[in-house]
C-alpha cells in the first residue's frame, strides 16, 4: 500500500506562488505551512506579510492575514498579538524589509520579548524592486545600485541581523538556517517549529533567519544559485543557533 | 447625577476613550499631549487594557493597524511631528478600511516648531496627509467637555464606517483644565462586531484577508470606488457644526476648536457694542459643512475666518460661499493665540 | 512499477530543476511538454527506482510534488 508521505501542507492555499522558478521563498513558505499543520494551529494563526517579493504571502497561506507597510510587520504583529494574546502571530520578512527600513521595529519587538515569531528571509538583495543593494549584500557583490560591487568605504558592511539580535534579552529562540539541500531543509523546518513552539509556550520573541536564493537578480540558474549561496553567503552568515531558551521539545 | 470634576484636557480625552470601550492604546510621548500617554499607562492596567509605549510614532501607528485588523477599539494620540510620522500607517489603515481613532494635539510647526497650541495641521488632517485617495473623519472639539462627548462618537463612526477618525485638538485644549462630566462606560455588545472581516483566526471558517493592496488595477479601482462610496455616505450624514447669533447677523466669524470658542467671546463683545456678528463653528472638519456654511452666509456682508495658522480652513470657507461674499482671514502662528480683543479690533477695522 | 513514486502537479511546476538536481536516484527529468505558463515541468521518467526519500518534495519551491511511499500500514 503506498501512501502520500510528502504532500502539500493543508495550510498552504491552492493559489500558485508568484515567485520565480527556483526561488527559495517557496520552500520556506512550505516549511512554515508544515509547521502550522503539525502544531495544529491553522485556525488560530494570524500572519503579517511584508513588502517585498513575499508581499503576496498573505494569499499563500490559508490563515487570516494582512500586509504591513514596508518594514513594519513586527509592529503590526505586536498590535495583533496584544489585541489577541491567545492567537499565534507571525511575520514573514525579507532582508530589505527587516534589516534596512524595518530595523527599529524588529529590534524593539525582539527586545520587548513580543510573543510573536518572525521568519526572516535573507537573500542579500532587494528582490522585488529589481535587484538593488540590501544591507545584507556581500562586499564586492554587484547589484543594480552597487554596479561596481559593494564597497565598505561607501556602502558599509553586510549587516548581521542574528548576531545583532542575539544580545537582545527578549529573544527566546534565534537560529540561522539554510534550505540549500534536503538535509538543511529538515533542519530549517525544525528551527521554524521550535520558534513557533516558543511562541505557543508564551516564552517571548522568536526568529529564524533563512539564507535564501534570488536566482533572478543574482543572474544565476536555481542550482548555480544554491552553489553561490553555499560558497559565499554561508561564509558571511554562518549557520547556527544563536539563542535557545526553549529547551528540549518532544 | 454625574459629578463635575476638574481635569486636564489630555487626561479627560484619555478617560473618555477608556469609557468608550477602548482597551488598546499604543503611543509615543510628545508635548503637548504626553499626559494622554501617561494617563493611559496608569489607566489601561486598571481596566485590563493594553498600554504600550512604542519605539516611535511609526511603530505606534502600525501597532494600531495590527490591533485594528482584529476589529477591537484601538487608538493612539500624538502631536504634530508625531502625526507626520504616522502618515504612512494612516494611509494603510484608510486603504485597508480599518476602524481606529487618532488624537492630534496640535502644536506649532513646521518642522520641530514649538510646543504651543496651533491649528496648522488642518491641511494634513483634512486633505490627506499620507499618499492615496483617502479621508479621515476629522472632529474638532471646542471645549474639553465637547472632546469628552465626541470621543465615543469618534469610535462609533470608526466602527460604523470602518474608517480612521481623527480628533483634532490644539495644544490649548490638551493643556487647560476645565470641569467635566464624564459619560457612563459604553457597553460594546454588538456595536463593533467585526466578525465578518476581522482577523481573529479562522477556527474553521474561510480565511480573512485585510490589506490596502491589489496588484490588479481593475480591482484596486473597485476597492477605491467602494471606499469612495463610504466617504459619500459620510459626507451626507456626518456633518457637524454649531452656530451662534447668526439669524440677524451682518457679519460671520468662522473658527474651529478653541478658536471657535474665543470667537464666541468676540461675538459677545461685538453684540454689546451693537455690532451684529454671528459665529459659525465647524465641528466636523471632514466632512466640511460646505452647504451649511453657504446657507448661513447668505445675505451677510462678509465673513472672517480666524485660525491659529497662516490660513488653512479659510480655503474651505471660500469654497463654501462660492464668492457670494468677501472672506477675510486673521491668523496668528507659532503658538500665538489670538485674543478676543485682538480679533474684535480686526473686525472693527474690516467693518471700517 | 516500484511502490514508491512521485506525482508532479504540472501546472504548479515552474521547471526550476531543483528536484531533478537533488534526486539521489536520478529518476526525474524535464518533460518535453510545456505547461500553460510556458515552463517545462519535471517528470518521473524512471518508474522503477524511486525510493520515496522525499528529497524532491523538500527542495521543490512550488509545492508541486507529492511523494507516495510504500508503507507497512494497510
Ligand atoms: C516605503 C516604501 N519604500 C520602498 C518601497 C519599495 N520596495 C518594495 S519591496 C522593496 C525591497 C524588498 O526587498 P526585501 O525585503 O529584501 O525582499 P525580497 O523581495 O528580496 O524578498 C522595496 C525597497 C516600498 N514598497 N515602500
Ligand atoms: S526576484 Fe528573487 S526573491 Fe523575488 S521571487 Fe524572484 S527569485 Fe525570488
Ligand atoms: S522521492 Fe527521492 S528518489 Fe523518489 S523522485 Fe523524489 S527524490 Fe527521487
Ligand atoms: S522542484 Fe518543483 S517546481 Fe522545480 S522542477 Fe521540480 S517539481 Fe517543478
Ligand atoms: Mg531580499
Amino acid at each position: 500500500m503506498e501512501k502520500a508521505t510528502y504532500k502539500k501542507p493543508k495550510s498552504l492555499a491552492e493559489k500558485e506562488f508568484s515567485y520565480c522558478p527556483g526561488c527559495h521563498h517557496g520552500i520556506i513558505h512550505r516549511l512554515v505551512a508544515e509547521v502550522i499543520d503539525e502544531l495544529e494551529i491553522q485556525g488560530k494563526t494570524l500572519m503579517v506579510a511584508p513588502v517585498g517579493c513575499s508581499v503576496f504571502a498573505y494569499e499563500f497561506f490559508d490563515v487570516d492575514g494582512t500586509v504591513a507597510p514596508h518594514g513594519r510587520a513586527p509592529a503590526v504583529a505586536t498590535g495583533m498579538k496584544r489585541a489577541m494574546p491567545e492567537r499565534m502571530v507571525f511575520t514573514y520578512q525579507g532582508d530589505g524589509d527587516l534589516a534596512a527600513i524595518g530595523t527599529a521595529e524588529i529590534i524593539h519587538a525582539a527586545n520587548r520579548g513580543e510573543k510573536i515569531t518572525t521568519i526572516f528571509v535573507n537573500n542579500a538583495i532587494y528582490g522585488m524592486t529589481g535587484g538593488q543593494m540590501a544591507p545584507t549584500t556581500l562586499l564586492g557583490m554587484k547589484t543594480t545600485t552597487s554596479p561596481y560591487g559593494r564597497k565598505a568605504e561607501t556602502e558599509g558592511f553586510p549587516i548581521h541581523v542574528s548576531e545583532l539580535l542575539k544580545e537582545t534579552a527578549g529573544i527566546v529562540y534565534l537560529e540561522r538556517v539554510s534550505v540549500s539541500s534536503p538535509q538543511e531543509v529538515i533542519k530549517a523546518k525544525a528551527a521554524i517549529k521550535k520558534a513557533f513552539i516558543a511562541q505557543k509556550k508564551g516564552l517571548g520573541f522568536s526568529l529564524v533567519e533563512v539564507l535564501s536564493t534570488c536566482p533572478t537578480n543574482w543572474g544565476l540558474d536555481p542550482v548555480e544559485s544554491i552553489n553561490w549561496l553555499n560558497e559565499n553567503m554561508k561564509k558571511e552568515y554562518p549557520i547556527g543557533v544563536f539563542v535557545d531558551k526553549v529547551g528540549d521539545i518532544k | 447625577m454625574a459629578e463635575r470634576i476638574m481635569v486636564k484636557g489630555n487626561e479627560a480625552m484619555a478617560e473618555a476613550a477608556v469609557r468608550a470601550g477602548c482597551r488598546l492604546y499604543f503611543g509615543y510621548p510628545i508635548t503637548p499631549q504626553s499626559e494622554f500617554t501617561e494617563y493611559m499607562a496608569r489607566r489601561m492596567p486598571e481596566v485590563d487594557g493594553v498600554f504600550l509605549q512604542s519605539e516611535s510614532e511609526v511603530a505606534a501607528v502600525n501597532m494600531v493597524y495590527g490591533a485594528a485588523c482584529t476589529g477591537h477599539r484601538v487608538m493612539t494620540s500624538t502631536s504634530s511631528p508625531g502625526f507626520s510620522l504616522m502618515q504612512e500607517g494612516v494611509s494603510y489603515i484608510a486603504g485597508a478600511m480599518l476602524p481606529a481613532v487618532f488624537v492630534n494635539v496640535v502644536r506649532g510647526g513646521p518642522g520641530l516648531g514649538d510646543i504651543q497650541p496651533a491649528q496648522s495641521d488642518y491641511f494634513q488632517s483634512t486633505k490627506g496627509g499620507g499618499h492615496g485617495d483617502y479621508h479621515l473623519i476629522v472632529l474638532a472639539p471646542g471645549s474639553i467637555q465637547e472632546a469628552v462627548d465626541l470621543m465615543e462618537t469618534a469610535f462609533r463612526l470608526a466602527d460604523n464606517y470602518r474608517v480612521p477618525v481623527m480628533m483634532l485638538a490644539d495644544g490649548m485644549l490638551g493643556q487647560m483644565m476645565e470641569p467635566v462630566v464624564f459619560p457612563e462606560y459604553v457597553k460594546l455588545d454588538g456595536i463593533n462586531d467585526h466578525s465578518s472581516w476581522a482577523l481573529r483566526g479562522t477556527d474553521g471558517r474561510e480565511p480573512h484577508k485585510v490589506t490596502s493592496f491589489d496588484i490588479d488595477p481593475v480591482r484596486l479601482e473597485e476597492m477605491n470606488t467602494e471606499t469612495h462610496k463610504v466617504y459619500e455616505e459620510i459626507r451626507s450624514k456626518e456633518i457637524r457644526f454649531e452656530t451662534h447669533d447668526l439669524e440677524d447677523a451682518d457679519y460671520i466669524l468662522v473658527g474651529y476648536g478653541t478658536m471657535g470658542r474665543i470667537l464666541g467671546s468676540v461675538v459677545k463683545m461685538a453684540r454689546k457694542q451693537g455690532i451684529k456678528v454671528g459665529l459659525f463653528r465647524p465641528i466636523s472638519l471632514w466632512p466640511f459643512p460646505y452647504d451649511e456654511l453657504k446657507k448661513a452666509a447668505k445675505g451677510k456682508r462678509f465673513c472672517t475666518v480666524v485660525e491659529m495658522s497662516t490660513g488653512q480652513m479659510v480655503e474651505d470657507v471660500r469654497l463654501s460661499v462660492e464668492g457670494a461674499l468677501p472672506v477675510h482671514f486673521y491668523g496668528r502662528t507659532g503658538g500665538m493665540v489670538p485674543t478676543p480683543d485682538e480679533v474684535f479690533k480686526e473686525l472693527v477695522r474690516l467693518i471700517g | 512499477m516500484s511502490k514508491n513514486f512521485v506525482k508532479i502537479d504540472e501546472e504548479r511546476c515552474k521547471g526550476c530543476g531543483l528536484c531533478i538536481n537533488f534526486c539521489p536516484k536520478k529518476v526525474l527529468s524535464f518533460s518535453d511538454k510545456f505547461n500553460s505558463k510556458g515552463y517545462r515541468p519535471a517528470q518521473q521518467h524512471d518508474l522503477e527506482n524511486c525510493i520515496g526519500c522525499g528529497f524532491c518534495y523538500m527542495m521543490c519551491p512550488d509545492a508541486a510534488i507529492t511523494v507516495f511511499k510504500e508503507t507497512a500500514e494497510v
